[in-house]
């Protein structure tokens, strides 16, 4: 969407901090979520967020957003600050719940964004119908988004977060609510949307295998207060499939990724108890 | 997700609902009647006594609670001995004329509703300066404060659509503002990521969702407003209208009660009608919602 240096980073996090309940008093200290934090996004990556609940990663996801703003560092994308990112209408958002307005058919939602960014009417339909067959809901175009499954009403939130074709799509535990075969099934799907669309993705979760499998990199965190550990670099062949899955170079990536967030956490029983909490649901 | 309006069970189909409505005026003819039955004033054929209730209910007697079908055939008869209209026909005018009254206390009650709702969504100054005297403006009873409105208005129209106007915004009011504020953070959230403006929030998210509330609150002040009018005719002494026929037919009752109970069949069915309207506009611009008809 902007036109900057070929190889400036998309996102760049500089010593970004975020604490909350800080605003000015001194009596109550403040709840540190984000510490020191940089990290560079280049154009195409796939970059996942993973950490045990409470460590920030969706503080994070939200600051690059501009849904919330940092208390110290700078976060740029493309270039700019990422509130002038926001109104240049940089990002796609896919949230945990699919946030469809159910008074809206299916291809009435992937519209939204269209309408509000002034796009005619015979561009309107064509993204649309482009959008949807990208997530394969072509035949439900006229359906309401409750006669759809967990799955499909999550597609239809990519395909709306994809229809004004952003230049990072920021994804916030997109599947934490969907059974584990259907998440692996839109763990394929989504990796062939990057595919073929080349957009940058930043990507939430607490699943080893599902940032494993995606990801570029995993930046790795740690709770309290919230940090980046460590960042594995996956080079896993692409494209990846159900062969990656059973592969021992996929396997072994998950034990490095396992053992950072160990070794960020401290003790064997902290994690456990972590990963029951993860398993719990998300931190706001 | 859902935003529910509990409206009976729409699967349920319009034959079975219309024969539950049938069912429930029958009951309802045959507990009167019952009553009657039991402990009213003794049944003449050509001035014979033919049945003598075996107790004496007061409230049963024929002036009190006339025949159904005594109501009935007098709301065919001459309005007054000699007169060219029936009761009927009377009672349908003034019912239309009240119903004027009413439409437009109910569309300015409708608007200044939403427009209030709206203006305290978006200025929480506002909000806190006003709503405490919206609240507050409904404790006064409405029999209290309409004398003062025709008093101030004056003996016209016009403070009767102040009252039906005053009785309808506050549902309205109530009701939009949860409505307004139903969405789900994340869709608001949503629209933040897309820099949408707060114009665009309010039409393209906040409105459709507040639809299922407003019409609620539209079911409720069809009715209010309707009562609004015919208090603001009584108060008002005015010529026309069911307020007025009530209060005429109330200083007849001891002579004359079916009258006063033809009027307040017109009055309550007038409000049915007007609330079967709002369901009827409901139905069609509310979509389909999970729980509700398939879409």
């Amino acid at each position: 969407m902007t036109a900057n240096a070929p190889g400036a980073p998309v996102v760049r996090l500089t010593g970004v901090s975020k604490a909350f309940g800080a605003t000015g008093s001194s009596s109550t200290t403040p709840t540190v979520a984000l510490s020191n934090i940089s990290l560079d996004i280049q154009r195409g990556e796939f970059v996942s967020l993973i950490g045990p609940s409470g460590c920030g990663k969706s503080t994070l996801l939200r600051l690059v957003g501009d849904l919330t703003e940092p208390t110290g560092g700078t976060v740029q994308v493309n270039g700019k600050p990422a509130g002038q990112a926001r109104l240049d209408r940089d990002y796609g958002m896919v949230f945990q719940s699919p946030t469809l307005f159910d008074w809206r058919t299916v291809e009435e939602n992937v519209r939204l964004p269209l309408e509000l960014f002034g796009y005619d009417n015979a561009a309107r339909a064509e993204r649309t119908s482009e959008m949807l067959e990208l997530v394969r809901l072509t035949d439900f175009a006229r359906h309401r988004p409750y006669q759809l499954s967990g799955g499909m009403q999550q597609r239809v939130a990519i395909a709306r977060a994809l229809a004004f074709s952003p230049s990072l799509l920021l994804m916030d535990e997109p599947f934490g609510a969907l059974d584990e075969m259907t998440r692996e099934r839109m763990n394929s799907e989504v990796l062939s949307i990057w595919a073929r669309t080349g957009i940058t993705v930043i990507f939430v979760t607490h699943s080893i295998p599902e940032a494993v499998f995606l990801s570029s990199r995993v930046a790795v965190m740690s709770a309290r207060p919230g940090r980046i550990t460590r960042v594995v670099d996956v080079d896993l062949p692409r494209p990846r499939g159900l062969e990656t899955r059973e592969s021992t170079a996929y396997f072994s990536f998950i034990t490095e990724v396992r053992e950072a967030l160990r070794a960020g956490q401290g003790t064997e029983t902290d994690l456990a108890s972590v990963e029951r909490t993860a398993a719990e649901g998300l931190i706001g | 997700m859902t935003a529910g309006t509990a409206a009976g069970s729409p699967r349920l189909s319009r034959r079975r609902r219309l024969t539950f409505f049938l069912l429930f005026i029958v009951g309802l003819v045959a507990l009167w009647e019952g009553t009657k039955l039991l402990g009213g004033d003794p049944y003449r054929i050509d001035g014979e006594v033919v049945w003598t209730p075996p107790i004496d209910i007061g409230m049963a007697s024929d002036v009190n609670m006339p025949h159904f079908w005594v109501i009935f055939e007098r709301l065919f008869k001459p309005l007054t001995s000699g007169a060219e209209q029936t009761l009927a026909g009377y009672l349908f005018d003034q019912a239309l004329y009240t119903l004027r009254s009413a439409f437009i206390g109910f569309t300015l009650g409708g608007l200044l509703g939403i427009g209030l709702a709206v203006a305290f969504v978006h200025f929480g100054l506002i909000e806190r300066a006003f709503v405490p005297y919206v609240v507050a403006s409904q404790t006064i009873p409405i029999i209290a404060l309409a004398p003062l409105i025709v008093y101030l208005v004056g003996q016209n129209v016009t403070s009767v659509v102040i009252v039906a106007t005053y009785l309808s915004f506050f549902p309205v009011t109530i009701a939009m503002l949860r409505g307004l504020r139903s969405p789900d953070p994340r869709a608001l959230e949503l629209m933040r990521s897309y820099a949408a403006s707060r114009r665009a929030v309010l039409w393209k998210l906040r409105f459709p969702a507040s639809l299922p509330y407003l019409m609620t609150a539209l079911k409720i002040t069809a009715t209010a407003s309707i009562v609004g009018a015919i208090v603001g005719e009584g108060s008002g002494s005015l010529q026309a209208g069911l307020g007025r026929a009530l209060v005429f037919f109330s200083q007849q009752y001891t002579v004359a009660p079916e009258k006063l109970w033809g009027a307040i069949l017109f009055s309550s069915a007038v409000g049915i009608v007007c609330f079967g309207l709002v369901r009827l506009v409901e139905l069609r611009v509310v979509r389909a919602r999970p729980g509700e008809e398939p879409g």
